[in-house]
């Protein structure tokens, strides 16, 4: 029986992987530092979790020894953010295209400079490309879940492919929230043991990582595109075996009051929760709006996400992050490409909000809504705006 | 606490007689005519035998036995990038303790052996090579050093000798190709207080082959790394004939500039001692990277051998009290 407690969502994502039952985990704690890593150094410690705790000396070198560990066929966690997320950079690439499924819990925080460990997700957004699959959660439970259907979709036989867990640093990362913590037999009957498709074998030797002449890099890299692109299907059909199991249902997309709105914010993470606070006060006063939130991020949810703005006037996007030198921010560029490539002529407005920490309040989603709201009746060109930038 | 040197109190030695037959690194790889690094290779995986695990860095040696969908490898391989072998290797090394003491995989006493050259060692993979010695997992680092980034053209390392001309470091009017001494990697190495580490040439197949023997014997009861360095003759970037390869590896242990030790649970033991050495000379003019070198040049180099080997007679000295004694 799952049992309800207060938690900090750090440890509940760290309790996710003990109750996964890991066998490696490889971590560097400080660049910054979340309580993930602490705390499962503590479970082993402790005996309560059956593990190997490499503590490394560098994101660079946790990622690697993932990379080995997991190629040895043990089940792989590790946890990063910012600095250390893009000391890893490199591997991450190596990960996917090597089909190991190993699981990350991604603390969203901003890159330096200036140094900054504050939430926002320019660490992840440098890191779309990787090939991984990618969620981002909105609140201490989602974390909780999303971290168990990670390993599930990463071993899945038919994915075979690392994934991210995004949850956003500080915000969610050192909050205290009510949860709803499974017992370890409704884990453990969601989540077998680890059963690797290949792995270093001394009984059946194959060779890992191979040179990929250019007669043979774009199959490669194509067959690992189509692993990434099938995993939709498997996430979706994991998301539910865990409303069977745990009784809890999750989507690619989230909607909240859409079906009538008007304008629609899209966000990620837990910007979803202040937007929908936002949402109500301003339904009161009479405003059509809605929001979207975008769980799965990578595959990219193409037909869920239409589907959910569909009727809608226009859409307000969100970023979290800077795309330096191009017109908007990374996920609006990618959701304009998007329409354009489906024919749709929504009008969008991009706003860049909570860089570094910077709190994001249910008044600027309602600034964001009456500047957006004018720029649409005029009928102008798409703008993006950095929220709150003082003069 | 258990040591490297009761582990290997029953050693038994690879003789002329003995030599495994086994070939783990099997041919049809694409070396060079005379490669002295796949040679050695070749001696590593010999003396290892089938029950390897190769983690293997960025390199010659990845690139020769790795073109994707041919492999040279008769063993489990993986290759990931070129600063994080020791990184990977420790990753292995974790999965399997952790899948066998969890019940879920037999102990099938397969041996992790991750190998690099000088570049991903001395330079680039420093730090994850430092990372897992002073964690002490238990595998076999082997570097082998050909003196210079040669997979990529002749670039000069931190191993590169003093006076080698490479094309990062080339002679001309105003240097003498490389301007610093060679990193001394198995000095760094042994600071970490690991069980074993040792030098080797190929040019030496039986003290080479028996160094790493050594190496997986003492891991099956001492925890921890060992760390052997071989000195690996590239004809191509050193530019000497390819059957000069293994003379070269003979000169330079026997003119002293690369001698022959291992590093037992911290005690320096000299493998070969170089009573009457040949001249420096003999060893460098072999190759047409030192051919800038003048007299005077080739005297700095002399002296500096002379100063290392007194530096290493010093620490078997020093570690070796009761020998002393006698």
């Amino acid at each position: 029986m799952a049992r309800r407690v207060g938690l900090e969502v750090s440890l509940a994502c760290a309790e996710a992987a003990k109750l996964a039952n890991v066998d490696v985990i490889a971590a560097y704690p400080i660049t910054p530092q979340t309580h993930i890593v602490e705390h499962l150094a503590e479970l082993v410690a402790d005996g309560h979790l059956d593990a190997e705790f490499v503590p490394v000396e560098s994101e660079h070198s946790a990622m690697s020894a993932c990379v080995g560990s997991s190629a040895a066929g043990a089940r792989t966690f590790t946890s990063s953010s910012s600095q250390g997320l893009a000391l890893m950079h490199e591997i991450l690439f190596i990960a996917s295209a090597m089909r190991l499924p190993i699981v990350m819990a991604v603390a969203n925080r901003a890159l330096s400079g200036p140094l900054n460990i504050w939430n926002d997700h320019s660490d992840i957004m440098a890191e779309r490309d990787i090939g991984w699959v990618q969620t981002f959660a909105e609140n201490g439970q989602e974390v909780l879940d999303l971290t168990l259907h990670a390993f599930k979709v990463a071993e899945d036989a038919r994915v075979c492919l690392p994934v991210i867990v995004n949850m956003d640093g500080f915000l969610l990362t050192h909050v205290i929230e009510p949860l709803l913590m499974p017992d370890q037999a409704e884990v453990d009957a969601y989540l077998p043991a680890f059963a690797p498709q290949q792995r270093l074998d001394i009984s059946k030797p194959i060779s890992m990582g191979m040179v990929g002449m250019p007669e043979v890099y774009t199959e490669a890299k194509k067959a690992t595109l189509e692993a990434l692109l099938g995993s939709y299907e498997v996430v979706k059909e994991h998301w539910a075996g865990m409303a069977e199991q745990f009784g809890r249902s999750y989507k690619p997309i989230e909607t909240y009051r859409a079906e009538d709105a008007e304008v629609l914010f899209v966000t990620m993470g837990s910007l979803g929760e202040t937007c929908m606070t936002a949402i109500d006060e301003m339904r009161e006063q009479g405003l059509k709006v809605g929001s979207v939130r975008i769980r799965l991020w990578r595959p990219f949810p193409v037909e869920d996400f239409l589907a959910a703005i569909k009727g809608a006037g226009g859409l307000i996007v969100i970023d979290r992050a800077l795309s330096p030198g191009v017109p908007a921010g990374p996920v609006a560029t990618e959701l304009m490409g998007l329409l354009y490539a489906k024919g749709l002529k929504v009008p969008v407005h991009n706003f860049v909000a909570g860089l570094g920490g910077r709190d994001v309040t249910r008044e600027d989603f309602k600034k964001m809504l009456q500047k957006a709201k004018d720029a649409f009746a005029a009928g102008g060109e798409m703008t993006c705006e950095m929220v709150g930038v003082k003069e | 606490m258990s040591l490297a040197a009761d582990a290997l109190k029953n050693f038994e030695k690879i003789t002329p007689k003995n030599i495994p037959l086994v070939e783990p690194l099997s041919k049809g790889h694409r070396g060079c005519q005379g490669c002295g690094e796949v040679l050695a290779l070749r001696m590593v995986a010999k003396a290892v035998g089938s029950s390897m695990i190769a983690v293997s860095a960025t390199g010659c040696m990845e690139i020769i036995t790795s073109p994707y969908p041919q492999t040279a490898w008769e063993v489990p391989w993986i290759h990931v990038a070129f600063e994080n072998t020791a990184a990977v290797a420790s990753g292995i090394e974790a999965g399997r303790k952790a899948l066998i003491r969890k019940g879920r995989m037999a102990d099938d006493g397969a041996k992790v052996v991750a190998y690099a050259g000088d570049g991903a060692t001395a330079d680039i993979g420093m730090q994850a090579l430092s990372g897992a010695l002073e964690r002490g997992h238990d595998f076999t680092y082997i570097c082998l050093d050909n003196e210079a980034y040669m997979n990529t053209g002749i670039q000069r390392s931190s191993s590169t000798p003093w006076g080698a001309g490479t094309t990062t470091s080339p002679a001309g009017k105003k240097s003498k190709g490389q301007m610093t001494w060679k990193k001394n990697m198995a000095a760094i190495a042994a600071a970490h207080n690991i069980p074993y580490v040792a030098t080797a040439s190929p040019a030496f197949h039986l003290d080479l082959m028996n160094k790493v023997k050594k190496a997986i014997t003492e891991a099956i009861t001492v925890p921890g790394p060992a760390y052997v360095h071989i000195f690996s003759p590239c004809p191509t970037g050193w530019r000497c004939a390819p059957e000069d390869s293994l003379e070269t590896a003979r000169l330079v242990v026997n003119t002293r500039v690369f001698p022959l030790y291992e590093v037992i649970d911290g005690r320096y033991v000299l493998s070969r001692d170089v009573k009457k050495p040949k001249p420096v000379e003999d060893y460098l003019n072999i190759h047409r990277r030192f051919r800038h070198l003048k007299p005077e040049d080739i005297a700095v180099i002399q002296k500096r051998v002379g100063q290392d080997w007194d530096r290493l007679m010093a620490l078997v000295k020093a570690t070796n009290p009761e020998a002393s004694a006698e």
